[in-house]
């Protein structure tokens, strides 16, 4: 379902390693998260010149005490502006949106892959998959040390953590994918799970595809609007009968099953997508 | 579901106590807002914008769709289009550029999930239909006259005619006359409007085309033709290249391409669009001539801006004592009574 629009007062802003923690007073949206979601937030305030909101993945949606965080990585003028709103400030916010991951059926091994603030989604879903009777194996990944989000955290909620940087200034040295085929290749591994930048999915769900293992993925595309209603956020995606069409990430996604994507095609018009013909010489 | 939303700071200019009432006015008369386009009475004058809310249903969780003056339908075809590849949208100063290229399911598609939602809830439908060619917009006109919820066909002669290479038909008063004049003979009495670009030398010569080809009114403006290039990549932003300009940047283009079209076709209704953020906006637009007004860019800033508008131009009305909204229309062109 699509969620609602409130006025969420800013609780605090706090520095963790290259992003900001930012919590939310907004019961609303609290209320009834499930992870993969997300919130699509104005930026700018009163006046402001910067009409496209921000989405950002939800780390935690607490319904007891009304409150939600997001973590947010500072790469433009609106998120320049966000990281450094003061307590207490009024934020537009419309959350939660998108289809969230699924879990299993049945219980099994989960393997949870995610690249920089990727991260921000997997704890809560790992904490329902063990809830649930599953085995949860973590592994995050980024380009140094103050880009890994939440490590400490992911080693209480997991039966493992595997950490990766490129530099090598936190775990081991290389990509976030070195330590998948591992994980997968051990008996038992039963679905995938990944959320970072749209090239360390495509290897994830690569990867799965070769061993087998059913793998979801949080695509990152950037949206207008968050609701539907824009279509700038499409990726090509094959459907049940076996036909690509241009999907919006924010209704249909920002889950997808891995399979599904037409990774080597997003961000360009497969000349198979429905409706690719009817757009003539443009 | 009930959205609260912050845009109060948004109202405009400051607020008088007591007078600011959005949706309940407290004082004794209520303003008239009721708007006629062509034969067709809308209960307010405040519609979506084509492209800026699909067909209505992903603003449901927002407002009832029902109570604005109508739900304006992105442009549909006669066939599936999948829309260009992606980057299609860049933030710009106070606007946006998108190129999304009218990816839509196509008219059977429409028909069949689109239009019924609406229908069932009562809403009314202005449906924006589109076409490569002549013939491909009177057979999407023949195959919605008489469709449930259809008050008004918008006629996007601002969209790529494929024959010319790139070119709109918008931007040919004969052009854009052989399209109106197709639809207008399929159309049995649901009136027309053609969508115009500003992006022409003069808007006048083109509004004056369409209306003698049988346009029943005019929509305008439809977004300018824009650029953006990333200087990192040094490479355009958009996967399109170019894309269409829209929000309160483009504003004063837009009132200002009202006001010259009223100025030459005062009998002809317009609905008015372009970057109308605010209930003030809104009442720019109706005071350069505009019957009713569009609500487009300003959705995706704030899902709940179509009625959010209605209500702070419903304020702003009766502050300013106005009984009747047709008093405030084109009301910028008549001298102060001294
Ligand atoms: C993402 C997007 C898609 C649009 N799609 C259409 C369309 O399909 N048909 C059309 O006539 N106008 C389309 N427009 C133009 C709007 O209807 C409107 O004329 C223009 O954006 C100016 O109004 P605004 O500033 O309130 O958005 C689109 C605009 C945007 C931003
Ligand atoms: S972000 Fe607007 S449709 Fe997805």
């Amino acid at each position: 379902m699509t969620g609602s629009q409130v006025k969420a007062r800013v609780v605090s802003v706090e520095p963790v390693g290259a992003y900001f923690l930012i919590t939310l007073d907004a019961p609303a949206i609290a209320a009834a998260v499930e992870p993969g979601q997300f919130v699509a937030v104005a930026v700018g305030g009163p006046d402001t010149a910067m009409l496209l909101r921000r989405s950002f993945a939800l780390y935690t949606a607490d319904p007891s005490t009304g409150r939600i965080q997001i973590v947010v990585a500072e790469h433009g003028r609106g998120t320049a502006w966000l990281v450094r709103v003061g307590a207490g400030t009024p934020l537009d916010v419309v959350g939660p949106l998108g289809r969230p991951f699924t879990l299993p059926a049945e219980p099994g091994t989960a393997v949870l892959v995610a690249g920089g603030y990727g991260s921000a989604p997997m704890f809560d879903l790992a904490r329902r998959l063990r809830a649930a009777g599953s085995a949860v194996h973590i592994v995050v990944g980024a380009g140094s040390a103050d880009r890994l989000f939440g490590i400490d955290e992911a080693r209480d909620v997991a039966d493992s953590v595997a950490v990766t940087t490129d530099d090598g200034s936190a775990g081991v040295r290389g990509l976030v994918t070195d330590a998948v085929p591992a994980l997968l290749g051990s008996p038992g591994a039963t679905s995938v799970y990944a959320c970072g930048p749209m090239a360390m999915l495509r290897a994830v769900g690569e990867m799965a595809a070769v061993y087998d293992v059913p793998c979801q993925v949080a695509v990152e595309e950037s949206m207008a609007c968050g609701i539907g209603v824009c279509m700038t956020c499409v990726l090509p995606v094959v459907g049940v009968d076996g036909r690509s069409r241009m999907v919006r990430s924010c209704v249909e996604g920002p889950v997808f099953d891995a399979e599904r994507v037409r990774w080597k095609d997003v961000g360009s018009l497969p000349a198979d997508v429905v409706g690719a013909g009817a757009m003539g010489a443009h | 579901m009930n959205p609260v939303t912050i845009h109060d700071h948004e109202c405009g200019i400051g607020e008088i106590p007591g007078t600011h009432t959005h949706d309940h006015g407290e004082a004794g008369q209520r303003v008239d807002l009721a708007t006629t386009l062509a034969g067709v009475t809308l209960p307010n004058p405040v519609l979506t914008a084509s492209g800026c809310s699909a067909a209505g249903r992903e603003l449901a969780p927002f407002m009832d769709v029902s109570d604005l003056g109508a739900v304006v339908t992105k442009s549909v075809m006669l066939r599936p289009r999948s829309g260009r590849a992606t980057p299609r949208m860049a933030e710009t100063p106070s606007g946006m550029l998108n190129s999304i290229g009218l990816q839509g399911p196509g008219i059977d598609a429409f028909l069949e999930h689109d239009l019924p939602w609406l229908a069932e809830r009562g809403a009314r439908a202005v449906v924006s239909i589109a076409g490569g060619t002549v013939e491909e917009f009177a057979e999407l006109a023949r195959r919605l006259v008489g469709v449930p919820a259809l008050v008004l066909l918008e006629v996007n002669i601002s969209c790529p005619n494929v024959a010319s290479r790139g070119q709109v038909f918008a931007c040919d008063p004969l052009a854009a006359a052989d399209v109106v004049r197709a639809v207008k003979a399929e159309a049995n009495g649901v009136p027309v409007f053609a969508k115009l670009s500003p992006d022409v030398t003069d808007i006048v010569a083109i509004a004056q085309s369409c209306v003698d080809a049988g346009a029943d009114g005019l929509s305008m403006i439809n977004t300018l033709l824009g650029m953006l290039i990333d200087t990192e990549t040094m490479r355009p932003v958009l996967a399109g290249v170019t894309g269409g300009l829209s929000g309160p940047a483009i504003r004063p283009v837009a009132v200002r391409c009202v006001w010259q079209v009223h100025a030459a076709l005062p009998d002809v209704p317009i609905l008015g669009m372009g970057g109308i953020l605010t209930g003030l906006d809104a009442l720019q637009f109706l005071l350069a001539g505009a019957s009713a007004v569009s609500v487009g860019t300003a959705v995706f800033h704030d899902p709940s801006a179509p009625t959010r508008v209605l209500s702070e131009l419903r304020a702003e009305l009766t502050r300013r004592g106005v009984r009747r909204l047709s008093d405030v229309v084109g009301a910028a062109h008549r001298e102060p009574q001294r």
